[in-house]
């Protein structure tokens, strides 16, 4: 199981404030691995972290080459699909144009075409609203066109902040259902950064718990998942 | 990269209680005395023409400051400062004028007037944001120039000649002449008036309007009032431009249309930003700025003056991009940093 | 009646000035996201570009295409050189940079160029057209030229892949770049589209407005109002703007007594503050909702 994207003493902040203080971690390629932790934790600031949207330092290795100090926009052109917190809709754009930048920095119309009919069928509420402004959708419907957008790009890595914020359970749950089909699929590696514990350790293989900047837990999601005791420990429930 | 120890993150400035004063607090009120200090003795020193000119840059920055007030602490975007200061400016000349009023009681007038015109200016622009706002308060200013110079109001405002004053004489026969005596009282104005406007916006008024410029939305479900504030901000902001218009009127002892064009609230806006938008010292800065770089510029080549001008303007901007308020703020910081917790 | 036809007819006809610049403003906000205000000295500094260029015996369509070049150019050195250092800079900073510009470029020009009034010459002759002669075949022309860059940006912006990726980094250039748009890149096409944009404007009104260093100042008012009042969001929006600021215009100086006269634009800009006031976005732009 080689590991697609490697994370060495990753170290970041906003300003005079530090927020990460020296994380390591990887994720295996074609599997999802999930970082959990409460508010503050730092789990936002470390997707952006690593695509270059904070100041950082630290290594960071994707399929062997590094990326730590490259841009954001050649990050994604390297295959890594950030979905942010809040979605980053173009809220004034329509539904299909969103879908079409997902792919802005690909050249291969006839792949591009394919990949659209694919990712509505996966989010068919999508196609009947293609022509409307992405604005205009609700949270649920935004999120899928904000992953949808990430796989337009063909990804090798997708970054997920907080899929599930703000949404009502059931909509939670078809959106993680579409993930593993996902997994099953596209062979999409995915870091999941999630505070919904529960959920979060049902789709992944391996799981890290993120405190105030730093990592205080890792193993397999199964370990986690099953063993009560770090489950209670670590989070609560 | 570096980052500052944890240590450093403790050295967080006391807010300034009764009887006890926070380090920051005194290195600031230090640098505002010793100014205070200088601007009180300079005119003793210099010949009456740069006390004039000196006088002018104060009088610039009570309209810079006005400006301030709207566009840096509020959020409204405002391209028709130069239409309040030429209000504000006709209103003492015409009163001095027609009605013989003592220049000093000139300025509650402008003040009052021009409140009352930005009051009623920003009701209806509450429905405008951003480049829209731009357009209104900007036919503002292009209109102001034409209307003085109005036919049926020619009695009045004097038309395209406009009107002459007379220049006061110090009261009480202090022995100072005329520059220096207006000098004096153009300070006295400009220290209350910064005064006042430091309390405004360290007050809960001055966070509900920063709080309307930040967020609308949040504001408003705080209760905010924010058709009052918004309009209430717009008049105060024009009541501090039309003294200072007042004020000038009084210095140059001239008013004519074509002295508030356009032009002249394209300078506040580059005085502003030059001085720092969202710090109120910042304002005497800008108005240095906008009086003495002009000059220099055409000093320097009088053919291409506009181009000098603008090149130092660029300039500036990329040495400073906030402004004078971004030294400020990068020397506190750097006093932090240095572990300064006496 | 038929004088209010004649004037709105007029007014139409003056009216192909400012959509011309108000298509040139609304270029630009497009495609960086605020106005430029030296927007209309680039187009002056353009237009004497071209008109040096005549001078030294460049006939007149070849001038017209080096000219848009090289203002494309210019735009891009402006933004990839002058706006550079200022990318993180607050909004109100980047104003005071426009100002610069605007001080640098109409200085310059009146240095090299001096500021006397020069003729321009069209392509379009002067033979005057219509009943009654109220209308120039220039006249004709500038529409017939405004309307086919009008047409080339509608399918630039909706069609092309490159066109859709300038909306979006003006738009949000967070979320642009983590799809991979070079948002600096798409800024400097856009700075340079708008350059050109500008030139052809000014090199279209210079034979009506004779061209000197100050030219703009008095239309480019006239084409920013236009370009509000279309909503800032569609060229076409600021094409129609602009033909009805040039009617509002001509109907207030021709029916408001005495005053019309002498606060002609004042009026245009009440009437267009006023629709405003009812219409915030202008009126051809999309209202833009807000999900809190």
């Amino acid at each position: 199981m080689t590991a697609l994207l490697e994370v060495e003493e990753l170290r970041a902040g906003y300003g005079a404030t530090q927020v990460l203080h020296g994380l390591s971690f990887s994720v295996v390629e074609g599997g999802v691995t999930t970082l959990l932790g409460g508010n503050g934790a730092g789990k936002t600031t470390t997707l952006r972290a690593l695509c270059g949207m904070v100041a950082r330092s630290g290594a960071i290795r994707m399929a062997g080459r590094s990326i730590a100090s490259l841009s954001t926009e050649d990050i994604a052109r390297l295959g890594v699909a950030h979905v942010p917190d809040g979605r980053g809709t173009f809220s004034r754009l329509t539904v299909e144009e969103n879908l079409q930048l997902g792919a802005i920095s690909r050249r291969d119309p006839q792949g591009i075409a394919s990949d659209m009919r694919r990712i509505y069928g996966y989010f068919p509420i999508l196609e009947r609203r293609s022509s409307q402004q992405a604005g205009m959708l609700s949270g649920g419907e935004q999120q899928m066109l904000a992953v949808g957008r990430a796989l337009m790009l063909r990804p090798k890595l997708m970054l997920l902040d907080e899929p599930s914020f703000g949404l009502a359970p059931r909509v939670v749950r078809e959106l993680f259902a579409i993930l593993a089909a996902l997994k099953a699929n596209e062979g999409v590696s995915i870091l999941l950064v999630e505070q919904n514990a529960s959920i979060a350790l049902d789709l992944a293989d391996h799981a890290y718990l993120l405190e105030t900047g730093r990592i205080v837990f890792s193993g397999p999601a199964r370990d986690i998942r099953e063993d009560e005791k770090i489950r209670r420990s670590y989070l609560g429930y | 990269m570096s980052l500052p120890s944890d240590e450093t993150l403790e050295a967080v400035p006391q807010p300034a209680v009764a009887g006890r004063m926070s380090p920051s607090l005194l290195v600031r009120s230090g640098f505002g005395l010793s100014a205070l200090a200088v601007a009180l003795i300079l005119p003793l020193l210099t010949p009456s023409f740069l006390t004039f000119q000196l006088t002018l840059v104060l009088v610039y920055a009570i309209a810079i400051m006005g400006l301030n007030l709207l566009t840096g602490f509020n959020g409204q975007f405002s391209l028709g400062h130069s239409a309040f200061y030429a209000i504000g400016a006709y209103t003492a000349a015409i009163l001095m004028d027609k009605a013989s009023l003592p220049y000093a009681l000139t300025l509650p007038a402008a003040g009052v007037t021009c409140f009352i015109f930005g009051f009623l200016f920003g009701l209806p622009a509450l429905r405008l944001e951003g480049v829209y706002l731009a357009l209104a308060t900007f036919a503002l200013a292009v209109a102001t120039p034409q209307i003085l110079k109005l036919s049926p109001l020619e009695y009045w405002t004097g038309g395209v000649q406009g009107i002459v004053i007379d220049k006061p004489d110090a009261p009480f026969g202090l022995p100072l002449n005329q520059d220096q005596w207006l000098y004096y009282f153009t300070l006295l104005v400009a220290v209350a008036m910064t005064i006042v406007a430091t309390n405004l916006v360290a007050s809960r008024t001055g966070r509900s309007m920063m709080a309307i410029r930040d967020n609308p939305t949040a504001a408003r479900s705080m209760g905010i009032n924010i058709a009052l504030y918004k309009s209430l901000t717009f008049g105060v902001s024009a009541l501090y431009t039309g003294v200072a218009g007042a004020l000038g009127a009084i210095v140059v002892q001239f008013v004519a249309p074509d002295s508030f064009t356009f032009f002249l609230s394209i300078s506040l806006l580059v005085g502003l930003v030059v001085g720092g938008v969202g710090w109120i010292p910042g304002a005497f800065f800008g108005g240095a700025f906008v009086l003495f770089v002009p000059n220099f510029a055409e000093s320097l080549s009088k053919g291409l003056s506009g181009a000098v001008y603008g090149v130092m303007i660029i300039l500036l901007i990329y040495v400073m991009p906030s402004g004078a308020a971004g030294l400020a703020r990068m020397a506190g910081r750097l006093r932090h940093a240095r572990g300064d917790r006496s | 009646m038929e004088l209010l036809l004649q004037q709105i007819l007029a007014g139409l006809a003056t009216g192909t000035i400012y959509a011309c610049i108000a298509l040139a403003i609304v270029m630009t906000y497009l495609a960086i996201g605020h106005l430029n205000f030296a927007q209309g000295e680039m187009a002056m500094f353009s237009t004497f570009v071209a008109w040096q260029l005549i001078q030294w015996g460049v006939p007149y369509w070849i001038t017209f295409l080096a000219t848009i070049s090289l203002s494309f150019l210019g735009g891009v050195l402006i933004e990839r050189v002058v706006l550079r250092p200022i990318h993180n800079a607050p909004v109100l900073s980047h104003v005071a940079v426009f100002i610069g510009l605007l001080a640098i470029l109409n200085s310059l020009a009146g240095f090299i160029w001096n500021f006397s009034v020069k003729p321009f010459p069209t392509p379009f002759g002067t033979a005057a057209l219509g009943e009654g002669g109220f209308v120039s075949a220039h006249q004709v022309g500038m529409i017939a030229v405004t309307l086919v860059v009008l047409a080339f940006l509608y399918a630039f912006f909706r069609f092309t892949r490159i066109g859709l990726a300038m909306r979006a980094a003006a738009a949000d250039p967070v979320s642009a770049r983590l799809v991979g748009i070079r948002v600096d890149w798409m800024m400097a096409l856009g700075w340079g589209m708008a350059s050109s944009i500008g030139a052809i404007a000014g090199m279209m009104i210079a034979p009506i407005v004779f061209l000197e260093p100050n030219m703009m100042l008095g239309v480019l008012l006239y084409g920013f109002a236009g370009a509000v009042l279309g909503g800032l969001a569609s060229p076409l929006g600021a094409v129609c703007g602009g033909l009805i600021v040039g009617v509002i215009e001509n109907l207030a100086g021709t029916f408001i007594p005495v005053i019309g006269g002498e606060l002609k634009f004042t009026i245009a800009l009440v009437v267009i503050v006023a629709v405003l006031l009812m219409k915030p976005q202008g009126l051809f732009g999309r209202p833009v909702l807000h999900r809190v």
